[in-house]
């Protein structure tokens, strides 16, 4: 497929359970709209640094395993997914030259894109959310972006992931 | 010059094939029960992420508890004992009420109640979606849950059984919007539909005319119509009632009596003709 040979990628899984742990992690029902989003952001991060090498299949498998986990329609994450990843596939190249802080913007924007997609589905249900909470999470994110970012630096770089 | 997309377009056409899939998922989950079978299966996947997330909090209670210095626990206890003193005794006139009750049926020659019958159950964990109010026990099929099944805790109904896997089952409190219970008016059996409408603390009435005998303060008990829910247990207290006479309908507001955000020790009921026992439950 490209031209770079796999190496540790097993840290990527590694990340990627470990969001999925903090996606779950209970931190009290009136603090739920304050939850970062950790899956969509590490979407973001490993198709950034790695477009070419990123599996879509395996983007899409993640988020029916997060659907399973929250207890949501099947394939809302999913869907929500495949639209973050492309919005990053499409302009990877121009948000890797970017500042901490403009990709913090980004980042609020796609997953502002991730919420939308989220509460369009629960929409369907007759669940929506009843104001513009639903985009509280993507300020949260974004808040979090530069942590993430530069935890997931660190590891990428000390164990030279490709 | 070479390009620097030689991926491109076939990243742009997965994506694109493998969301219309999502879709098509999403659009059989939410309208129809095709996919919950494999839903239940898939869900033993999912339990090892809640027993990670659960461990932490356990580690906690465990050395509390192993650390409680001698005196707190003889203080807890006689408190215990105190208070299984007084649900005693109210037990004690239940017994005589119960038959009393099978009297006046067979007098008035009504079908006789049945009895249900418990399993307890421990939450392990609450669907982090703050739109989806859902938890998961640790009892499934092995342990004769069926789906369905009323959830209660110690102070009144909290929601029903939707998926069962083996050893795990997911429950939909009657808080979330996709919600309703039929219930009636402990005082005066008016009855009503309970809808759920995403909030933790509160459950709407709705369409009951503005000439309806609701009050605030009122008790509503699951009425057992729609046969999901057995008759007579506790499920909110009326905490307003809106009489807009320009309004067609009343606006009157509940709140659960279940404490959905804090029980951790939960009831499964078997009711009607699922209260046979085979073995274990009591």
């Amino acid at each position: 497929m490209s031209m770079v040979k796999p190496h540790n990628r097993w840290v990527i899984l590694m990340t990627f359970i470990g969001a999925l742990v903090l996606a779950i992690f209970p931190i009290g029902s009136a603090n739920g709209w304050l939850r970062p989003e950790f899956v969509p952001m590490l979407v973001i991060y490993w198709v950034m640094v790695m477009p070419q090498q990123s599996s879509i299949f395996s983007l899409w498998c993640l988020g029916c395993v997060l659907d399973l986990l929250e207890g949501v329609a099947l394939g809302q994450h999913a869907m929500a997914l495949m639209v973050v990843a492309y919005v990053c596939l499409l302009s990877y190249q121009r948000i890797r030259n970017y500042t901490l802080w403009h990709q913090t913007f980004v980042v609020f924007v796609i997953i502002g894109l991730h919420q939308l997609v989220d509460n369009w589905v629960h929409s369907l249900q007759g669940s929506a959310a009843q104001s513009l909470i639903f985009l509280l999470p993507a300020f949260a994110s974004a808040l979090m972006w530069p942590v993430v970012w530069l935890s997931l630096e660190k590891l990428r770089v000390s164990y030279r992931v490709s | 010059m070479k390009p620097l997309f030689s991926q491109g377009p076939s990243a742009a056409s997965r994506v694109m094939s493998l969301g219309a899939v999502a879709l098509i998922l999403i659009l059989l989950s939410t309208y129809t029960t095709i996919l919950d079978p494999l839903r239940a299966r898939l869900a033993t996947l999912t339990s090892p992420f809640y027993s990670l997330v659960n461990a932490p909090g356990q580690a906690v209670s465990w050395a509390q508890g192993s650390l409680r210095s001698r005196e707190q626990l003889q203080r807890e206890n006689g408190a215990m004992k105190a208070e299984l003193l007084i649900h005693k005794r109210k037990l004690q006139q239940m017994a005589s009420l119960a038959a009393e009750n099978v009297r006046l049926r067979q007098l008035l020659n009504s079908a006789e109640m049945v009895k249900d019958r418990v399993l307890v159950a421990e939450l392990i964990g609450i669907s982090p979606d703050p739109l989806t109010h859902r938890v998961i026990v640790n009892k499934g099929l092995q342990h004769g849950v069926y789906l369905g099944q009323p959830l209660l805790d110690a102070a009144g109904l909290m929601g029903q059984v939707v998926e069962v896997s083996d050893y795990t089952s997911q429950v939909l409190l009657i808080t979330d919007a996709t919600h309703a219970l039929p219930v009636q008016v402990n005082r005066n059996g008016v009855r009503a539909v309970a809808e759920g409408i995403g909030d933790l603390y509160q459950l709407k009435l709705r369409h009951l005319a503005n000439t309806v005998d609701v009050r605030e303060g009122d008790l509503l008990v699951s009425s057992g119509l729609g046969q999901r829910f057995p008759v007579g247990y506790p499920v909110a207290k009326v905490v307003s009632v809106v009489h807009d006479p320009g309004q067609p309908f009343a606006r009157v507001v509940a709140r659960p009596e279940a404490q959905l955000n804090r029980s951790r020790h939960v009831l499964l009921v078997f009711s009607g003709e699922h209260s046979e026992a085979p073995v274990g439950a009591q």
